[in-house]
């Protein structure tokens, strides 16, 4: 009896074992993860996370697609609930607002504002009722995709809720306008305390500030001053300030210097782009915004976010950055391990290089990246 | 009109815009020398015959202004400030390449004083103020402010004096001084008076500070119009507006309102619009898509500054002020560097550029096109490099390179 059970299990170990050894070789070793991390989850983390979805305007719903087949593939606990809004409506619906705060997540494509319309960015109208202070942009080096500037590793965490973007304008008489740009201390310290814990908490070295306190005194002022007395509290990283002009020219042609910078509203946003699209555009760099109870994941820097419409029409959009986000997202569900799998499959996509969409410089279509990712997945 | 708009397509390097815009009107007032070549004196000689029933309108238009001039060998006086730091050696440096070319100008020097004129609020005296609005054209090196109360800063003081409104910065790539870009050729053209600088603040209550952001329709419509014409005068075919306007509404709405007022009057220049955060990103991937960035006063610090950074840096970058009544201020953006001073080591790059531009302002397009020609060929040769540039040689080795190329 024993004997007939060995003779059956054998072959059956050795396809076990062949199949195994096919998969690991398939990978490179370098991307192969090793059992060695472990992450010990509580009883009962594993049952599925709801996460609101917005597939947005343009490309939006082609790279919330790839996500939600990427995350079917992998069997991820999470599900989605989607609802439709587009960046011509006036307000975000209340059904939306209610989900969000209902699942505490939401993953997000771009949503189009109509230019000098008179319509208020839904972007920011989210931001606002949800209080999502903090927007942060993780802006690397991809190995294997070629770039101008080696060493790029740069976080930028971005006040998203005032400074210039509180709206308030107003025709004073005709052919004069004016804009209320308004900082105030309990938001900047709230922006300074979240970059300094984020660069405790993820073993960065140097925290900078940028600011444009020569010529407008007291409202960078107010924003060093809180970032000064936060730097206080955590001696073991480094804190400097630097003047956004010059920090752009830095950028440009030294970005090894910065690690995680700490901005206003504005200058987050020009930064945020410029850092994004010299490690390789912003087609690839994952970010999110958040507040003190929810967050929203989109792909990070704001500039072509929605696409045009000839790379909707031939579904050749990006969906690496979304793919990086929705991982990010994972972390913060904490399903690290998926997250993990996720990155890694899309790193090696990317080393590869035979299936790269037009903005990396190559010609495949969104469809056929997920494919690559899903199949890159261990 | 037409005859004066006939004449000026002959004229070199400048087209006229042909809508009689209160720019053209300060322009033809203190137009300069043209190159005006003997067939095209002929021609003009022809004309005057032809219509001998107008002759006093042919002759008082500025080709009659020009022609009087060509035949004169007054010099155009421009005014100098050599600056502090390294300014007086890369002023001399100037000086010295300009003899050489052969360039119609004499320089009015004027310092910065050691103690605060009372008129001026500044260290800047009255003189030199009046000078340079007597000669409409100056070029000036880095002055460093100095640190106290009771005056305003240098450069703010000429701003709000000679009322410079548009910072022109040409940034194109340096054959032969290699950075990450090879192929950069755009003009960036910042309003410079109003926006976000205006330097109205207030604190609301404790811990609340309001910063006022004004653009106005003349401002805008001004530094449009300047726009525009910079890209006919010198042959450029787009002219992009840079904005936010679709998170700060009304406020960039009105700038670009007025870039697309002027646009329509320059139906063979191409404009766009395009928002600032896909502006930085083209940038940094490929600054090849853009010519000419008009934008308002803090957008166009930041990318002016991203833009020299791209070709190399502030040492290299030229600049040109200019203000009502076709004032031009060129200068050089680097500072002051006072731990080089008087050591013979500095750059003189900057300076020169900017005084290149300078002559472009006048029209005096060939002399420009040779010392620009000179120092693009010098760096590019790489036998004769400052320090910064990452060679060994002195001001002097470098200035008698470039007049060796002239």
């Amino acid at each position: 009896m024993l004997e007939q059970m060995a003779k059956r299990s054998v072959p059956l170990l050795k396809q076990l074992l062949s199949s195994s050894a096919a998969a690991s070789s398939s990978c490179s070793s370098r991307f192969t993860s090793h059992r060695s991390v472990t992450y010990m989850p509580r009883p009962g983390d594993g049952s599925p996370r709801a996460v609101t979805l917005i597939p947005g305007d343009g490309i939006g719903p082609l790279v919330t697609g790839a996500v939600e087949q990427v995350m079917e593939a992998m069997h991820a606990p999470v599900y989605f609930e989607r609802y439709d809004v587009h960046g011509d409506m006036p307000k975000v619906p209340q059904e939306v607002i209610d989900s969000i705060k209902k699942n505490k997540v939401c993953l997000k494509g771009g949503l189009a504002t109509p230019m000098g319309g008179g319509v208020s960015s839904l972007n920011v109208q989210l931001r606002k009722q949800l209080d999502l202070y903090a927007s942060l942009v993780n802006c690397f080096n991809l190995p294997g995709l070629p770039t101008r500037h080696e060493n790029v590793d740069i976080v930028v965490i971005r006040e998203n809720t005032e400074g210039e973007y509180a709206g308030l304008e107003h025709e004073v008489v005709p052919g004069v306008v004016e804009s209320l740009k308004v900082i105030t201390k309990f938001c900047s310290e709230r922006i300074a305390k979240y970059a300094f814990e984020y660069a405790y908490l993820n073993n960065r070295r140097k925290v900078t500030a940028v600011h444009k306190a020569n010529i407008m005194k007291l409202a960078d002022g107010l924003f060093l001053e809180s970032c000064r007395e936060v730097a206080t509290k955590y001696p073991g990283i480094k804190y400097n300030e630097i003047i956004v002009d010059n920090c752009c020219m830095q950028l440009v042609s030294k970005p090894e210097q910065f690690d995680v910078m700490v901005t206003p509203n504005l200058y987050g946003n020009l930064v945020a782009n410029t850092a994004a699209g010299i490690a390789g555009g912003t087609g690839v760099m994952p970010g999110g915004n958040v507040g003190a109870d929810h967050a929203v994941f989109e792909q990070g820097a704001s500039a072509g976010n929605v696409g045009n419409e000839k790379v909707t029409e031939q579904k050749k959009a990006n969906p690496v950055a979304l793919l990086l986000s929705s991982a990010m997202m994972l972390r913060h569900l904490q399903f690290p391990s998926f997250a993990d799998r996720l990155e890694t499959a899309v790193k090696h996509v990317i080393f590869e290089g035979k299936h790269r969409t037009k903005d990396l410089g190559g010609n495949s279509t969104t469809q056929e990246v997920v494919d690559a990712v899903i199949a890159a997945l261990d | 009109m037409s005859l004066q708009s006939f004449l000026s397509v002959f004229r070199r390097g400048t087209l006229f815009p042909f809508s009689p815009s209160f720019v053209e009107l300060e322009r033809v007032k203190f137009q300069h020398i043209p190159q005006t070549s003997p067939a095209i004196m002929a021609f003009k000689q022809i004309l005057s015959r032809a219509l001998r029933s107008r002759p006093d309108q042919i002759l008082s238009s500025p080709s009659a202004f020009s022609a009087a001039r060509a035949f004169s060998s007054a010099p155009i006086t421009a005014t100098l400030f050599p600056g502090d730091g390294i300014g007086p050696e890369i002023a001399e440096s100037v000086k010295q390449i300009f003899r050489e070319a052969e360039v119609p100008i004499e320089w009015e020097e004027h310092y910065v004083g050691t103690e605060i004129d009372p008129r001026t609020q500044s260290f800047l005296t009255w003189e030199s103020l009046e000078s340079v609005r007597r000669n409409r054209v100056g070029l000036k090196g880095p002055m460093a402010t100095p640190i106290g109360k009771g005056h305003r800063s240098l450069n703010l003081t000429l701003r709000k004096e000679l009322n410079l409104y548009a910072n022109v910065r040409p940034c194109y790539s340096l054959p032969g001084y290699k950075t990450r870009y090879d192929d950069v050729n755009l003009v960036t053209i910042r309003e410079n008076t109003e926006g976000e600088y205006s330097g109205l603040e207030h604190q609301v209550v404790r811990g609340v500070v309001e910063s006022l952001k004004i653009i106005t329709r003349q401002a805008s419509l001004r530094v449009a119009e300047y726009a525009f014409h910079y890209a006919k005068a010198h042959g450029r075919e787009r002219v992009s507006a840079i904005h936010k306007a679709n998170i700060m509404q009304k406020t960039d709405g009105l700038f670009l309102k007025c870039c697309r007022e002027v646009a329509e009057k320059y139906p063979e220049i191409t404009y766009e619009e395009v928002v600032i955060d896909n502006c930085c990103m083209m940038l940094v991937k490929n600054p090849a898509l853009f010519d000419v960035l008009v934008m308002p006063n803090l957008y166009g610090d930041i990318i002016s500054d991203l833009c020299a950074g791209l070709i190399g840096g502030l040492g290299l970058t030229p600049s040109c002020n200019i203000g009502e009544g076709g004032i031009a201020l060129a200068e050089a953006v680097h500072g002051s560097a006072p731990d080089i001073a008087g050591k013979n080591l500095a750059n003189p790059t900057a300076l020169l550029l900017s005084g290149v531009s300078m002559l472009r302002h006048l029209e005096l397009h060939d002399k420009a096109d040779r010392i620009q020609k000179a120092v693009l060929e010098t760096i590019a040769e790489g036998k004769y490099r400052t320090a910064d540039l990452g060679g060994s040689s002195t001001t002097s080795d470098f200035t008698r390179a470039i007049c060796d190329h002239l």
